[in-house]
């Protein structure tokens, strides 16, 4: 089997040996081992030659995508096993749990390394499934209501996404052999000869569908709920991966629309909605009081951020995006594992029961505060590269939309420089539990700071290998 | 093929048939009518599938045909019918928007679907693109159900519908590859939302989606 079938199917094979597993410390620690395994998979399949294998392929887009993910999945099931007493789970959910968690990384993977766009819609369709039943599992009417809204609108958004690619078979069927399908490539190829009008149907549900699991505005409602119930990991991955895996085949569905000169460029749809999601974000982060929900927002705003630089195009905004999605999926779930934990330490995910972590747990009120800095786009953080970046190129290519754009991320660094505030500094809040031994709270804060300097290190000294890569696929999208 | 000849028809008169049921669940006013109405259409659109597969001599879709027809014209609706008597839910549809003004927002985008898909597809051949029309409106009915009613179940149901609309699409595009594996995933998502119904049975939740009951859950500030 190639390798990245094995990539897929290894973390599915451990979630059939962990739903068997019903002990706690047993089967956090066999996650763990699963995760680290999928690691190592993944730095294999980055130094093999890029290659196009069946369904699949690996590519200068997907490559760092696929590390990132493997990388989160290993620090998201430290962090895990640290902290899932503290969800107080039976036996069954804790087999569930694990099974779910390992489902889902095997279909970000397949989301990520899918060359034929139906086995990318069947992975993220997996992905789903296998979240939804996370989001519920506290079984509050909070969690049921999250979930529903998940379920419904993510259902929706994924059944456009496949009618946009039926339609999108349907342009590129005259021009296509036999069994060329529904392969990226091969759609690539033919892209420049297909029927244009086609095309932009096939693109405006492809956009609409895939933006929704990319919490684009306006389908952005069911992101924030969905991060704010269930396991404080389900969160981290769900914002850290399956955001990058919706977005990625968004970019899939406008390279093959932007290499046909008579199509309508798909540019200024994602600009638009790019920019309609930081503008509601970045207001809507000042009406929150629940502190999961208001990084749910947050993301919303980041995904909003990289859409605008996806849609400005050309290979440094396109740069500036793809570096976007990758610091925000660490800085993101770094900030996840801090606020989760902090939510565990308090009793309450209320942004005013949690105050001054910084007096009473210093490693993590100092981890999340850098983290929320980081979010934040302030240095030496990934994110403040990508939108220095972004900001430059968009003022060079389009001054009049540089402006709002700014103007929205000033007022969500206002917003999230307030909560820094009252969540780290401030008055400290009582502790709900009793603090747990120390090994689980240094593993509990150690993937935070891990994320944080893997953040500062892509910022100030880029390996150039990774570096290269990324440029290459900024030129990809187009 | 074109207009007159028998494969052509009949594909038609089957997609239209889908069509006209889209039309049937806008109007019903007691739940279990429009439990029966979708499994009518599910019943039709196995059908339609079925003859798919003879006319265009791809014996996969057989299989496509006989899971609709299991699941979306059996299973389902009885699964379905099994909620509203063990939930003891309100018998009648809460609409959100009046039955006559949902039938003339249906007529309106079935009359957006043609215009949007027939000026954009002129390269393809004419059967795969009127079945293309005929999807988009079964897709959009859908929507407008989900959006125009009240309770959780027409909303499932709404969903439901919407996927035979892309079921519908997949199946009009000959030689389209994976159309089965793609039909079958589309069937178990939809199998996974009326599983979660049952797993999330919460009384007050599925009686009324009055958003306003939902406040306190959106974490906003007050």
């Amino acid at each position: 089997m190639a390798l990245q079938w094995v990539i897929v199917f290894f973390p599915w094979a451990g979630a059939l040996a962990l739903a068997a597993i019903p002990d706690l410390r047993r089967a956090t620690a066999a996650n763990v081992v699963v995760s680290a395994g999928t690691f190592a998979l993944a730095v294999a399949l980055a130094v093999m030659p890029f290659a196009e294998h069946g369904w699949t392929r690996t590519d200068a887009l997907n490559i760092p995508f696929v590390l990132v993910s493997a990388f989160v999945g290993l620090t998201t099931s430290v962090f895990s096993a640290a902290t899932l007493d503290q969800e107080g789970f039976d036996h069954w959910r804790i087999r569930a749990y694990h099974a779910a968690y390992q489902v889902f990384m095997g279909a970000q993977f397949l989301a990520l390394l899918a060359d034929n766009l139906g086995v990318m819609w069947v992975a993220v369709e997996i992905a789903t499934l296998a979240t939804v039943s996370m989001v519920a599992v506290h079984r509050t009417p909070a969690a049921f209501e999250a979930a529903w809204k998940f379920f419904i609108l993510c259902g929706v958004g994924i059944a456009l996404a496949l009618f946009g690619t039926i339609v999108l078979y349907l342009a590129a069927q005259p021009l296509l052999h036999e069994d060329a399908g529904l392969s990226w490539a091969a759609l690539m190829q033919v892209a420049a000869r297909c029927d244009p009008a086609t095309l932009n149907l096939a693109f405006a549900f492809l956009l609409l569908g895939y933006g929704t699991k990319a919490g684009l505005v306006p389908l952005h409602s069911w992101l924030p709920d969905a991060h704010a119930e269930g396991p404080v990991p389900i969160s981290a991955v769900l914002s850290g991966l399956l955001l990058n895996a919706a977005m990625l085949a968004v970019l899939r569905a406008k390279s093959i629309v932007g290499a046909n000169p008579g199509a309508i460029a798909p540019g200024p749809f994602l600009l638009a909605l790019g920019l309609a999601s930081v503008l509601l974000a970045a207001f809507a982060l000042w009406r929150r009081a629940d502190a999961r929900r208001f990084f749910g927002w947050s993301s919303i705003e980041h995904m909003g951020i990289a859409a605008f630089a996806f849609g400005l195009g050309g290979p440094a905004a396109n740069l500036a995006g793809l570096l976007h999605l990758l610091g925000h999926s660490l800085v993101k779930s770094a900030v996840f594992f801090g606020v989760g934990r902090a939510a565990q330490a308090k009793g309450s995910q209320k942004i005013s029961d949690i105050g001054g972590l910084v007096a009473t747990h210093p490693a993590l009120g100092w981890g999340l505060a850098l983290a929320i800095a980081g979010l934040a786009g302030l240095p030496p953080f990934l994110l403040f590269a990508s939108e220095f970046r972004l900001l430059s190129a968009a003022a060079a290519a389009m001054p009049w939309l540089a402006l709002p754009l700014a103007f929205g991320m000033v007022v969500a660094l206002a917003a999230l420089i307030t909560v820094l505030q009252a969540l780290c500094f401030g008055p400290p809040t009582p502790d709900a539990a009793a603090a747990p031994d120390g090994w689980r709270e240094a593993a509990a804060a150690a993937p935070l700071w891990l994320h944080l300097a893997l953040a500062a290190i892509l910022a100030l000294a880029m390996p150039t290998a990774l570096a290269a890569m990324l440029m290459q696929a900024a030129r990809v999208i187009g | 093929m074109s207009f007159g000849q028998i494969g052509y028809d009949v594909a038609h008169l089957l997609g239209g048939g889908v069509l006209l049921l889209s039309f049937v669940l806008l109007y019903q006013r007691r739940i279990g009518a429009v439990i029966n109405a979708f499994a009518m259409q599910g019943a039709l659109l196995a059908l339609a599938a079925a003859w798919a597969a003879h006319t265009q001599s791809a014996p996969g879709l057989y299989v496509t045909a006989l899971l609709a027809m299991a699941a979306k014209g059996v299973l389902i609706p009885l699964a379905l019918h099994g909620i509203v008597r063990r939930l003891d839910l309100h018998r009648t549809v809460e609409t959100a928007l009046g039955i006559g003004p949902s039938l003339m927002a249906g007529v309106a985008l079935v009359a957006l679907s043609i215009l949007v898909v027939l000026p954009a597809t002129e390269g393809v051949r004419a059967l795969a693109r009127e079945n293309l029309a005929l999807a988009l409106s079964v897709v959009l009915l859908g929507m407008l159900m989900m959006i125009s009613r009240r309770n959780a179940i027409s909303q499932v149901i709404g969903l439901l519908s919407l996927e035979n609309g892309l079921i519908l699409a997949a199946i009009g595009v000959a030689g389209m590859p994976l159309v089965v594996e793609l039909s079958t995933a589309a069937l178990v998502l939809m199998i996974a939302v009326v599983a979660g119904v049952f797993a999330f049975q919460i009384r007050e939740r599925f009686d009324t989606l009055d958003t306003g009951s939902l406040e306190e859950h959106r974490g906003e500030r007050r």
